[in-house]
């Protein structure tokens, strides 16, 4: 299975190499959405997660160990059906192929492909995509 | 087989005239041959909803008590004009909010004022014997306006470039985000609905022609700004980039919520989709010819907006079809697609002008004059000249 998750780093273990454990000991296939980790500072990192579902929840159990504050829901983008225009802006710019159009030119949108780089949420004229936490 | 604008009319009126949308037209001309669709049908209907920066609108506020010549006027905090009559003024939709910028503009303000929304209207005035009061605040909806109409200098642009971006940072333009290295192409035309696409030659298109505008009935008002009727075209007469023009006027209290919709451009500003929408009589085979195209007949050429020149290299032509794939070719390389222009939105709009007509009797009305037809010079650049020998600064 997978899971998304929204890791907060405490100033203390922000050099730690918490990715290596989770591979190494958990047997876990990380992908890192998205970071933003300094030595000494609090950092946050989106991250998901692929394995068995014992694996994950003894890995959600290291990450609490390790004084981290993890949240499951993690983020996702919101979009507003009745702001939208299927204009298809947003679409240009995915590099993911997460939003597309389809046949009759109507926005599609696949969250699974999503790594909430955020483009389209500045990107959208109509301010009709949003990435809630 | 040729039909006259009477006879196309005097079937609308009776309820027997057959109305297609361009689309469904195209189809049928695909199935049928051209001769037998022109002969079968009246009327097709278009539709394009797109960023049309040129939009505004002209309002009458009604006098105050004590009467006031408006000078600066804001509308939730959006500059208007004030350089009309007392109580006169133009909101032009790119205008951007003193205190919100682009996220917030004259097309924001015509928004909600459609939506029935209370706008605040500030306005300071110049103090005179017949206008003696200074300064006024107020909430104001569009009800309370005397007169409200769209004016929009330059709409349904005839094709448009396709853009993409050479260089290596992203660029922020009028057809949204260009990322670097030709990270995407963003095209913008309803190709196959577009009203001047499908009568590339302005035969039924002029000045008195009635028209859809944001959901209102309007009419085509004069040749729109920048109107290029000696843009290159192809083998159908087809132009391949951004061509004519048409300037709208319509009651902006008739229009509707879900044909108008503003725009923020982060990075650029503001703007307005505007739906327009167009009924083309289908009054002979040469003219049913073009009707009958598709995306797969129309192209558009695309140019490198990382030059910021008038002149943009230009870097390839493609077919609608191939830009709505998703993915077009540029030497070698993939690149994303993207349009800025809706087709479901146009698809409503040619389907809504087909209501009007077949279900509340809308006439067809043939243009009082022509715009400029291919031939005529397009527009001239501004030339850069130097001050005059002796000329101060002002």
């Amino acid at each position: 299975m997978r899971k998304r998750y929204k890791l907060t780093f405490p100033p203390a273990i922000s050099r730690e190499p918490i990715v290596y454990h989770l591979v190494k000991d958990f047997d876990l296939m990380p992908n890192i959405l998205r970071s933003q980790i300094q030595p000494g500072c609090e950092g946050v990192m989106l991250l998901e997660l692929t394995g068995t579902a014992d694996k994950l929840v003894a890995a959600e159990q290291y990450l609490r160990d390790q004084k981290m504050v993890i949240s499951p829901a993690a983020a996702d983008i919101e979009h507003n059906d009745d702001l939208c225009v299927d204009c298809g802006l947003c679409a240009s710019v995915c590099r993911q192929g997460a939003l597309s159009l389809d046949a009759l030119g109507a926005l599609v949108i696949n969250r699974d492909l999503c790594v909430l780089c955020e483009v389209c949420v500045s990107t959208c004229p109509r301010r009709a995509i949003k990435l809630v936490f | 087989m040729a039909k006259t604008w009477e006879e196309i009319n005097d079937r609308i009126a009776k309820g027997n005239a057959v109305v297609m949308t361009a689309e469904e037209f195209a189809a049928l001309a695909k199935e049928e041959g051209v001769k037998s669709a022109a002969k079968k049908v009246d009327v097709v209907t278009t539709g394009t909803f797109g960023p049309m920066c040129s939009t505004g609108v002209f309002m009458n506020f009604g006098h105050t008590d004590i009467p006031i010549r408006m000078k600066e006027i804001t509308l939730n905090g959006v500059p208007a004009s004030g350089g009309l009559a007392a109580v006169d003024t133009y909101l032009g939709g790119t205008e951007e909010s003193k205190t919100r910028g682009l996220e917030y503009g004259g097309a924001h303000v015509i928004e909600d004022l459609i939506a029935g929304k209370e706008i605040r209207l500030d306005a300071l005035g110049s103090v005179t014997d017949c206008y003696p009061l200074d300064e006024v605040s107020t909430y104001i909806t569009i009800d309370d306006l005397n007169q409200a109409y769209f004016f929009n200098p330059r709409n349904a642009y005839q094709n448009y470039n396709v853009a993409v971006n050479s260089t290596d940072k992203t660029l922020h333009t009028y057809l949204g985000t260009l990322l670097p290295n030709m990270g995407n192409a963003v095209y913008c035309s309803a190709g196959v609905l577009s009203p001047l696409l499908n009568d590339p030659t302005y035969r039924t298109i002029g000045i008195g022609t009635k028209c859809f505008v944001a959901g209102a009935p309007g009419y085509v008002a004069w040749q729109g700004t920048q109107h290029n009727p000696s843009a290159p075209r192809d083998k159908h007469g087809v132009p391949t980039g951004g061509a004519g023009t048409i300037a709208v006027i319509a009651d902006l209290k008739r229009a509707r919520s879900e044909f108008f919709a503003a725009a923020s451009f982060t990075g650029y500003g503001v703007s307005s989709f505007v739906g327009i929408g167009i009924p083309i009589p289908v009054l002979d085979e040469e003219l049913a010819e073009t009707l009958a195209l598709t995306d797969a007949d129309i192209s558009a050429t695309v140019y490198d907006y990382g030059v910021p020149s008038r002149s943009r290299p230009e870097v390839g032509v493609f077919t609608y079809e191939q830009l709505r794939s998703g993915q077009i070719e540029i030497a070698g390389k993939t690149v994303r697609t993207g349009g800025v222009s809706s087709m479901p939105k146009a698809r409503a709009i040619a389907n809504e002008l087909k209501r009007w007509i077949l279900e509340e009797g809308y006439l067809l009305s043939e243009p009082v004059e022509r715009l400029p037809e291919p031939g005529t010079p397009g527009p001239t650049p501004l030339i850069q000249r130097g001050k005059k020998e002796g000329e101060r600064n002002a």
